[in-house]
């Protein structure tokens, strides 16, 4: 396995690769060293607005320069770029459906010692409700850049959500097709099916190692996009094992879990149970303490699976 | 400007300000007094100003105008329709279900409509992102939006004005509809934005106070405006519900619509300006 390594590490050196390729703009609110974007603002400082301590306008200077036909790519934790500025994304952005792609990273309680303030736990529920966006989550750097290009590519509003911290590289560049709204199968298996996304499918493609180990086998789906839920292949497999653990570094409420339940709920073919951060809101310690500390790994999706399978 | 073209916009914002008025009344709510006092400026650049094409909409080279104040859609609806964007007809099924016109700009829909507004604040960072596009591309399109004078409370629009004088957006010429009302009352007792021009300045922008109810001096600062190397800011002196007797500097005007028998003065008060203005561009 290659070295780990953060989400926003692949998105800043993929962002600047593309500049070549494609013509956009990036903003950033004076955190583009943290969300690397300061790679591409070096390669392409004519390309690029560093908009000082002010997310609501950069949102709104984005969709303003999507407006006139380019895409705008606009960068802060997602604590300021979801948060702070979620009405100029609503109204800006994904009402007009303009090209606007929200890269937000630090999400999730991996920003780590900033503590609560900066752990943004709801940023997918709050996506997820507005109509014409799309909301992606990438696993690690081979999908992360695979994913950059696409959500480019695509011609609508998305949030893309990145995270600080390093973690486990498990995709070949190359060997796997990311497409938007698609899920990936990584493992197949009988008796249960664990979607996972970001972060938590490394733990999730773990937690089925030991599950196997014990007797339990275990389907694995990367849902890199939580909007559009690839509700097809979700089914599927919900139907195919009968249970499901959704898994992911995000509050219970709202994320990856209910688009889950949502999409499973009138043919209520599994039990489903999910996994995440309860309704509650982080505190400080260092990254990998607080996985550990909110069972954000594979021992907590194994007790989870356990569970519910009575086992 | 030529005498001829100042009759030519008091005719054409006349039937703006007819046309505003009218849509209200039918759509049984709206925002009429904000719409009567932006209608002059609204009318000078879609007649007069701007670089545009109502047969190309979405002509890349034209100038582009984000009404920030997007509740004052009436005035600029009305101005798009005499222009010939689309069907005076459109008019009337004004905030209706069905409707092309939304109770807020949507330029998703409605032709003519550069960025979609109502949400105060917002659409003057629009106005900067697209201004910022063109001097980075070396375009020569001009951005023009319209703030009001309560809009300017909202902490974006101080963050778009640093925007702007951090990239330098000479070719941005916002204007400020200083009726010196907003919902709740006189923008002085609420929250008082003054000195707006003061304001802008010490933000790098370059102001000038104009009444905004005249073409010459609308002309004068927009030529000022163009020709200066920083973004400009246009502060207008306007009257809230200009044109309407009973609706002039009274703020419980900003977002009522008229009942019918209001309407019936109102309509004809609105008519027989617009006949005079008419007469007048006919004598010279």
């Amino acid at each position: 396995m290659a070295e780990k390594e953060a989400t926003r590490v692949a998105y800043g050196r993929k962002l600047a690769e593309l500049g070549e390729k494609y013509d956009f703009y990036v903003l950033d609110a004076d955190l583009s060293g943290s969300t690397q974007t300061a790679v591409f603002a070096k390669k392409y400082p004519e390309r690029f607005f560093n908009c000082g301590i002010a997310e609501e306008n950069m949102i709104s200077v984005s969709a303003g320069i999507a407006a006139t036909g380019i895409p705008a790519i606009a960068s802060s934790f997602a604590m300021f770029a979801c948060g702070r500025a979620f009405e100029q994304i609503r109204n800006s952005v994904a009402y007009p459906n303009l090209p606007v792609k929200i890269c937000a990273s630090h999400a999730g309680v991996t920003v780590g010692e900033d503590g609560a303030t900066h752990q943004f736990c709801e940023d997918m529920a709050i996506m997820r409700a507005l109509p014409n966006m799309t909301v992606v989550c990438p696993a690690d750097s081979a999908s992360t850049e695979a994913l950059v290009e696409e959500i480019i590519k695509y011609d609508g509003p998305v949030y893309m959500r990145l995270g600080r911290y390093a973690v486990p590289q498990f995709y070949t560049k190359g060997e796997v097709e990311f497409k938007l709204g698609k899920g990936i199968v990584l493992a197949e298996g009988t008796d249960v099916t664990i979607i996972a996304t970001g972060i938590m499918v490394a733990a999730a493609m773990e937690a089925k190692e030991i599950l196997a180990s014990e007797g339990i086998s275990a389907a694995v789906i990367d849902i890199h996009t939580i909007k559009p839920l690839d509700v097809e292949l979700v089914t599927e497999y919900a139907k195919k094992t009968g249970y499901v653990v959704t898994t992911e570094e995000h509050s219970v409420v709202g994320g990856l879990g209910d688009a889950v339940i949502s999409a499973l709920a009138e043919s209520a073919c599994a039990k489903v149970v999910k996994h995440g951060i309860d309704d509650v809101f982080g505190t400080s310690a260092p990254a990998g303490v607080l996985l550990e500390h909110y069972g954000l790994n594979a021992n907590g999706i194994v007790d989870k699976v356990k569970k519910l399978l009575n086992k | 400007m030529e005498k001829k073209t100042v009759l030519m916009l008091k005719e054409r914002a006349a039937k703006v300000r007819q046309h505003s008025v009218e849509a209200v009344y039918g759509a049984k709510s709206g925002h009429p007094g904000g719409s009567l006092s932006i209608a002059d400026v609204i009318t000078y650049l879609y007649f007069h100003k701007m670089n545009i094409d109502p047969k190309n909409p979405k002509m890349e080279s034209r100038d582009r105008f984000v009404l920030s104040k997007g509740h004052c859609c009436p005035a600029l609806y009305s101005a798009l329709a005499e222009r010939g964007y689309f069907d005076a007809e459109e008019l009337k099924k004004l905030r209706k279900l069905g409707a092309m016109l939304q109770g807020h700009p949507d330029m998703k829909n409605i032709p003519g409509i550069d960025m979609s507004t109502g949400s105060l604040g917002q659409g003057f960072s629009t106005a900067c992102g697209m201004a910022a596009v063109a001097k980075r591309k070396g375009y020569d399109w001009k951005v023009y939006t319209a703030l009001g004078d309560g809009e300017i409370e909202e902490g974006q629009v101080w963050e778009a004005a640093m925007f702007a004088n951090q990239y330098k957006l000479d070719n941005l010429i916002a204007f400020v509809d200083c009726n010196g009302y907003q919902i709740d009352g006189a923008v002085e007792d609420v929250m008082n934005p003054n000195p707006v021009d003061d304001k802008f300045r010490a933000f790098g922008w370059y102001a000038q106070v104009i009444d905004g109810h005249d073409f010459d001096e609308i002309d004068n600062a927009v030529n000022n405006a163009l020709a200066s190397d920083k973004p400009s800011v246009i502060i207008c002196k306007t009257v809230k519900g200009k044109g309407v007797s009973y609706m002039e500097n009274n703020y419980s005007w900003h977002g009522k619509e008229p009942k019918d028998d209001e309407y019936a003065i109102a309509e004809k008060e609105l008519y027989d300006a617009w006949v005079k203005a008419a007469e007048d561009v006919k004598n010279g």
